[in-house]
This record gives structure tokens, sequence and C-alpha cells, in this order.
């Protein structure tokens, strides 16, 4: 085969814009990349930056309004589709056909040899681990195997141009580990690869990134030299777990902090250019603390370049009451079970949280972490096992217990045809505020969140940022005790993700109890202590730190990360299973 | 854009089949909902008069307003409930227990036999359903009128007009209207899989984003059309054989012409009705708005204006123009004829004619309207 010139960018777009509606703003906004072969091109950015309008203009699925696409020095509408893999954010898998019959559609659509197929088969299902579930309906597969099957079809004729759209998006570390290991081997054979992220991690790990910010391109070039602009304002405030919140509220108010960020136990904060290392006595540290400077991430860069991070004084914690102090603990779960016919989602799950603290439920896709969560939340009921929240039983007293949490789900789930003020309006009716404290709630909440210029619009049609802060508006409106948030800033950006912790931490230090599911590791992050679920059971609990520690000892890891701890302690639940 | 290309083309339509039979819904729409609806258009609804409740308020004890009287409850069109009295039948004409009230005044025998002087009868029927306050204003009158010639015959006088009129049904000498309406809703049987089924399943995929994925293939658009169409046409055709089979066994509906007819007739019209889903679908792109275009753009103008429940010729003019754009308003005469008369070819030939001008109509548009763009 020949390869032809392996610098020759695969496809680019040159100054491409796009708009969907006439008087709006464009969806992107005269933008260049080129996607080299034998590459990994990072797509970046927050939602609604126009990561999938970009895709969808490679795919040939949209007419550019200004400027060229081109895919192998074809207008994209016009080039040959068979050598252009494209995987969609909600897998483009038929629900109804079984894991085999998908695969064998898309192959005979892209045209591949029927002389090849059983090979190829064979070699894909092996890499996604579906050999196994070879005849299973697609609807039946868990999210993260749906999206291997999602790669395995849009590669089964090994593309010129693969372009995924936010491949990791719903799937555990492990998954997304494996998913990039395959897809980077495929760019060493000569594809170019396009692989759109809202994880920074991911982008770090491209060799070229094009970071877009509401349809603007805002860096392009390599993610080290993005990074390296930041080289030697980034440190660690090692000063104590047991203040690190306050900690980190004074620091963010600091004039010289840019960012700031909780890392297990210890501070992570981004100076302004030129002041140094941050003096303990401007944020309120012990002069004895322990700060030492450390490598930037691309995050801290990706934060910098919008131009820092928020305030770290949360309005909404400080018109918070304060939850008196309890001896028993906020939240308890004892040997919660739950079975599905022959099926254990989860088993013998068990913990408690003190009041103040934040608690992290945190394992890979279908592994309990949600059935876990719904029957802390009263909306399922235990097989065995009980559990209690804010001292009322599940069992006997579901319905004080659900007044006494204020609930975020993981994707929007407030009424997107009703107006800001109209959902304010329902959920503080429905637990229970009325009259004038109803009012002085929604007044509280809409001037700390800024929804006042958004009351009379319709929340569907708001930008992710503010349905994320609506969405927690609602869930603290009648100021519970007991917070659940599911998977609360998948898919916002950073800045957001940012303001959100904000105001968790400040609300913890009012008191407030929370509980969080998460797949995220920043999120993870910010817990005091965490379960690390899977295969339906508790495999690991500790702090962050602790998991850490584990993680070091049993893989000779030297500082690993939280998802590194994530991935050595599922490998070794793994191998346990096998031995015994 | 690409040619046609048979292995793309056999792997769709494998696709299209192997959904078809694992979804339910498809099913359901396919075979369950047109049982459901053939029965109730074979047992459930009759456009046939039976007896009709009335009320009968006898003013007179005249021997004449008697015998009248005895007329209508003898005539074997009315169950008539007798009273001395309106106001009484009048509370049940409103309960709906009674449908008309015939009223016989105190003065109907006197101003009979004073000659010369019409005696009269009031007649209150339900306007409320007019096809049956229409059916009870004749009735009453006809037998009025036949019992009036019976008197005057006794009477040796010849009022009668000369000419009698003797009525013969030809085709459905019964007039049962099961005859003609469980044929008629085969047709709206197959509206159903053509234009609903088929605008469904197309709006599905841009619903789940699979079109998204199959855009960013090499497939043709109209290699996508006709893998949407043929497994569809056949499972029309599947189901109108069914209901052919039900309607001659189960409801002894006569079937006179030939099932080759039969055939062309049914897909003729298929051809027109998923035409029509496609063109939906493409333009929606939604499920929900789609399945309601489909009830509206094709299922009532089905039931309501192709002469299959209502005779078009008794239409105000401009409903009359409407239906000439309604494609089962071409198949429906067709399917009754093949049924209750048997093979006209002229007529089928006609009709298969205008099916297939519409086919060609709705199936441009809907090429127009399925482009290889998402937005």
């Amino acid at each position: 085969m020949e390869v032809g010139n392996m610098d020759g960018p695969v496809a680019t777009a040159h100054e491409v814009t796009k708009r969907f509606a006439k008087d709006g703003p464009p969806a992107l906004d005269a933008v260049s990349i080129d996607i080299v072969a034998g590459r990994m091109t990072g797509l970046v950015g927050p939602d609604g930056a126009g990561k999938t309008t970009l895709i969808r203009l490679l795919a040939g699925l949209l007419d550019p309004d200004g400027g060229t696409v081109d895919v192998q020095n074809l207008p994209a509408v016009d080039a040959d589709h068979a050598a252009i893999g494209y995987m969609p954010q909600r897998f483009g898998l038929y629900e109804d056909l079984s894991v085999i019959e998908n695969l064998s559609l898309y192959a005979n659509l892209r045209g591949l040899p029927a002389s090849e197929r059983d090979a190829r088969f064979r070699e894909l299902l092996a890499f996604t681990d579906l050999e196994r579930f070879r005849t299973r309906l697609a609807g039946k597969l868990s999210g993260g195997m749906k999206q291997k099957l999602g790669l395995a079809c849009a590669m089964v004729k090994a593309p010129k141009l693969l372009l995924l759209d936010e491949p990791g998006v719903g799937v555990d570390p492990v998954s997304r580990r494996e998913l990039w290991a395959m897809v980077r081997n495929l760019a060493g054979e000569g594809i170019g690869v396009l692989w759109s992220t809202a994880y920074l991690d991911e982008a770090e790990k491209c060799d070229t990134v094009f970071l877009l910010n509401e349809g603007k391109l805002l860096y392009a070039g390599e993610p080290a030299r993005l990074t390296g602009r930041i080289e030697g304002r980034v440190y660690r405030v090692f000063a104590g777990a047991d203040g690190r919140r306050k900690l980190l509220e004074r620091a963010l108010n600091d004039k010289d902090v840019t960012d700031g960020t909780i890392q297990g136990a210890s501070l992570r904060l981004v100076m302004k250019p030129d002041v140094g290392a941050p003096r303990p006595a401007a944020i309120g540290a012990p002069a004895d603390c322990r700060i030492e400077a450390t490598a930037p991430r691309f995050e801290d860069a990706f934060v910098d370049i919008l131009g820092g991070g928020p305030p770290g004084t949360s309005a909404l914690a400080q018109a918070y009451r304060s939850i008196p102090q309890t001896q028993e603990p906020a939240i308890v779960a004892e040997r919660l079970t739950k079975q599905f016919g022959a099926f254990t989602a989860a088993s013998n799950i068990s913990f408690s949280v003190p009041r103040g603290q934040i608690f992290g439920l945190l394992g890979p896709n279908g592994a309990g972490k949600s059935t876990t969560f719904k029957m802390l939340c009263g909306l399922l009921t235990p097989t065995s096992g009980g559990g209690q929240v804010a001292g009322h039983d599940l069992r006997k007293a579901r319905a004080e217990a659900r007044q006494s949490l204020g609930y975020m789900a993981q994707k929007f789930s407030l009424y997107g045809d009703l107006s800001v003020q109209q959902n304010l309006n329902f959920f503080s009716g429905v637990y229970g505020l009325t009259g004038t404290r109803q009012r002085e709630a929604i007044g509280r909440v809409v001037e700390i969140f800024h929804l006042k210029d958004y009351l009379s619009v319709n929340s569907g049609t708001m930008p992710l940022g503010f349905k994320q802060r609506l969405a927690l508006a609602c869930a603290v409106m009648h100021q519970p005790p007991v917070l659940f948030l599911d998977e609360p800033t998948s898919g916002v950006d950073p800045i957001v993700r940012r303001e959100f912790w904000t105001h968790i931490n400040g609300l913890v230090e009012h008191g407030v109890t929370v509980l969080v599911t998460t797949h995220f590791m920043d999120e993870a992050e910010y817990c005091d202590r965490i379960a690390l679920i899977y295969r339906g059971e508790e495999i690991a609990i500790g702090t962050p730190d602790d998991l850490k520690t584990q993680a070091a000892a049993k893989a000779g890891l030297d500082d690993p990360t939280l998802e590194d701890a994530f991935i050595t302690l599922i490998e070794e639940s793994d191998k346990q299973r096998e031995a015994a | 854009m690409s040619a046609f290309n048979r292995q793309r083309f056999t792997a769709l339509l494998v696709k299209e089949t192997l959904q078809i039979v694992r979804d339910p819904s498809t099913f359901l729409i396919a075979f369950v909902l047109p049982m459901i609806l053939l029965f109730l258009f074979g047992y459930g609804v009759s456009l046939d008069t039976a007896r009709v409740k009335i009320g009968l308020a006898l003013q007179d004890t005249s021997a004449q307003a008697r015998s009248l009287a005895t007329a209508y409850e003898r005539s074997g069109w009315f169950e008539v409930t007798g009273s001395r009295d309106v106001a009484s039948l009048k509370a049940d004409l409103v309960a709906g227990n009674i449908r008309g009230i015939i009223v016989i005044p105190p003065d109907f025998g006197r101003r009979l036999d004073s000659r010369g002087d019409p005696a009269s009868i009031q007649v209150i029927t339900d306007g409320s359903m007019p096809n049956t306050a229409g059916f009870v204003a004749a009735y009453a009158e006809g037998i009025r009128a036949s019992w009036a010639a019976g008197l005057a015959d006794e009477r040796g006088v010849q009022p009668l007009p000369p000419i009698s009129l003797a009525q013969r049904f030809w085709f459905n000498p019964e007039l049962t209207s099961r005859y003609f309406l469980v044929p008629g809703s085969i047709a709206i049987v197959m509206t159903m899989i053509g234009t609903l089924l088929t605008a469904l399943v197309v709006a599905r995929e841009w619903e789940r984003g699979t079109m998204e994925a199959l855009l960013a293939t090499p497939i043709g658009m109209a290699e996508f059309l006709a893998t949407k169409v043929i497994p569809y046409f056949i499972l029309g055709l599947c189901s109108m054989t069914i209901c052919t089979l039900i309607a001659i066994f189960v409801f002894g509906v006569p079937f006179l012409g030939s099932a080759l007819a039969l055939l062309a007739i049914a897909s003729a019209f298929l051809v027109p009705a998923l035409g029509q889903g496609l063109l939906i679908s493409a333009v929606t792109k939604n499920q929900f708005v789609a399945s309601q275009v489909a009830l509206l753009s094709a299922f009532l103008p089905a039931m309501l204006l192709s002469g299959f429940l209502f005779e078009i010729t008794s239409m105000p003019r401009i409903i009359q123009l409407i239906t000439y754009v309604v494609p089962a308003r071409y198949v429906i005469p067709p399917l009754q004829t093949v049924f209750a008369v048997g093979d006209l070819w002229g007529l089928f030939l006609r009709n298969i004619a205008v099916l297939l001008g519409f086919g060609a109509f709705f199936f441009l548009l809907a090429i127009r309207a399925t482009r290889r763009r998402i937005a």
C-alpha cells in the first residue's frame, strides 16, 4: 500500500465558519485545523464550543457557510466516505441488532471485503472485549461497551481519517485508557485521528491540540507548548486535610492566584505571572506548611488561557443556614444490596458519612454506583440492608428522608419547556416552600447564580453552564442538610466546574453533607472519602490520598494520580476474581 | 452520489428486516392494529339501519289514530314506546333513550274525517345524530303515507300516483354494510403500514442518531430509500393478505374478483402510501411529529375522504374537490369492486395509473427532501 506523503494533512479546515441561526452567534468562527496522518489530533473545548459541528463538517454531514473543509484533497462533502471512520456522540448503533450484526452492517456499508471479515471481527471483538457478548443486542450493553462497539463499527474497515466525537464521555477510566491505546496504535499505522474531548488529561496526551471555545480557536499546537506557558507558576500547598476547603477559598480570593483546586489533602494553585510562589501569610496557611513547585498540567494552562478561575467565596454558602451539629452520621448505608432477578447490581455496600463531609462513590459504568445512589434517595427499595439519610430510616421514612435531601441529577432533568422562573417556582413548591419563604428562596438563588436575565427563558435553551447552575439552584432552595449529586459537572467547562465546587465547598463548611457519584477524577479529588465500587462491590474505601497510597504500594507507582489509583485497584480486583 | 452497490444494499435490507422482526411495535401496527380495525368495522360499526327506539304520543283516541299507531308498532323499523303526552317522552329523548317522537295530535281523527282538511302528525327527532334523525323522519313519513294509502284504498278512493317504485339493489342485495366496509378497511390498514410505519422508522433513525452514522458511510440515498421501502412494501402485502383471508373466511365477505387483481391494486396503492411516509419522515425527523402528520395527512383522509365511510357524491362540492388529491379515493372503488363485483380491468387500470402517478410525485419529493446533510 502506498502511504503517500505522511506529513501532508489527511484533512484540513480552512477559515471555516458555520451558523445555525442567521442572527445568532456562529457555531464556528473562521476556524482552521489540519489533521495529519500518523498523529493524534485533539479537539478540546467545553460543551457548546463547536467541536461536534467541526467534526460533522469533516464527515461531510454539513455544508460550511464560509471557508473550506477538505478530506484527502476533496471537499469533505464529496470525499470518499469509505475512507472516513466516524463515531458520533450517540454511538450510531442499532439497539435492536446484536453486537455482531451491527459490526457486519457497518462492515458491508464500508465495503470490507468478505475475505477479511472474520479476521477483522475477531481482532476488534478481542480488543473491545465484546467476544462474550457477540449475540447480545446493542441496546442491552452498558454505556462503556456501547462506546467500544461504536468505535469498532467506525473503524471496521481501516480508515484514512478517524473522527471520534467525545469517545471518552461516559466511559470509565479503564475503558478510556484502553480506547486511547488502540486509537493511538491506529494513528501509528498512518491514520489521521481527530479525538474530540472535554477531558483535558486526554488532550494533554495528544500530539497536537486545537482548543475551541465559543466557536473560536484559542490555541493550536502541541499541548506541551501551551502547558509551557505557565511553567514555574504551579504550586502545591500541603497544609493538612482539615482546613483545605477554607484555605482554598482564601487562596482563590488572593489577587496573586489565578486558579486553584483541591488535590487530595493538598491545594493546587496557579499563580499570576511573575509573582513567584504563594506566601502562606497571604492565603492564610500556617507558616510552616509545605509549598512545592509542581509540573503544570494542561488543565492549568487551559483555565489560564480562559482568564483564570472564579473567586473563592460562595455567595450561596454565605446565605445558607448553618446545619446543626449532630452526633450521628448524616448518611449511613448498611450492607445495601439490590438484586434484579439473578443479577446483583449492588452487594453489601456499607459506609457512613459524618456531617459536613463530601463522600464520593467512584466506579466504572454499570458498577452499581447509580443503584446504590438510588437506594439512598429512596427511589429503589433495597433487596436487603438499609440506610439512613439525616437520621431518617430509608425503609420507614422515605418521604422524610427525601425531604431532607437536595438532588441534582446527572443529565439536565429540569423541565426544558418551562422558563427558569417556572422551574424555580415548581421545585421550591415541591419541596414545601410557600409564600414569603418561597419568594425569598427564589430571589436568593436568582441573585447568587446570576439567573436574572434568564428568568423568562425556556431553561432547555440556555447554555450548559446556566443549566447546571439552575439545577443546583433547584436542589438547594429548601436548604437541605444533605445533597446528592450525580456526576454533577460532567461535560461542563473547567471554569464552571470550579465555580460549582466553590459553592459545594462553601456549603460543606456550613455543615451540609454531600454524596457524589462520579467517574470524573477531578470531582473525586474534592471528596473527603471515596468508596470505589466495582462489579456491585465495594473494593476500596478511604481518602483520595489513601487510595493513591494503596495503589502506589501495589503497582510500584511514584506519585500516582487518582486515575492511576482507580485503574490499579480495579485491575487488582480483576486479578483476585480470576484467582478465586 | 455513490453508485448502487449490492453489498451495501443487501446489508441494509437485512438490517431493516431484522428490525421489523424484532420490534414489537412494528408487529403491533402491521398485524394487531389491522385486526382490531377489521373486527371493529366487521362487527362494531354498521351503517345498516336496525330498529330505532322512538316514542309515540297518542293524543287522540279515535279509531284512525289507533290504527296509525298500530302501523308504527308493526312496521318493523321502530321499537315504539307509547304514551299519552309528549312531556314524558321529551325526557327520554333528552336522555338519549329514544331517537324521536311521533305525535298524533288530539284532532287527528276529526280532521281526517272532515276530508279535504289534511290530517298531520308531528315528528320530533334528535338533531344531534343527523343520520338517525333523517332516518326517523323519512320512515315516519313513509309509514304514515302507506297507512294513508291503505286507508284510502279501503274507502275506495285512489289518491296514489300511478307510478310505483320497485327497488332492487345490485351487488349487495341485502345492503350489508360489512360487505363494503371490510374491503375498504384493507385500504386503511395499508395506509397505516405504508405511511405511518414508514414515517416512524425513518424518523427513528434520525432520533437515535443512527442516521448520522449511516450518512457518514458511503451509502447512496437510493440504497437507503430502497431498503426502507422494500421491507415495508412486503409487510403491507402480508398484512393485506391476512386481512383478505379474514374478510372472506371470518366475515363471509364474497370475493368475486381474482387474487391477481387484488395484488395489483394493493401494490399500486402501497406506492403512494410508502412515498408519503418517506416524505413525512424526511421532513419531520421526529417520531412524534411524524406520527401526527401521518395521522392527519394520510390516515384521516383515507377514513373520511376516500368514500370508505361516506359517499363522496353526497359531500359538499368543495370537499369533493379535495377528495381528488387523496390517494385512498382511488383504491376504495377498485377494492370494493374486486370483492363484490369481480375483475373490471378498465376501472382497475385507470385507478392504478392514478395511484402510481401519486406515488411518483411523493417519491420525487421524498428524494429531494432526504439529503445527505444533517442540518
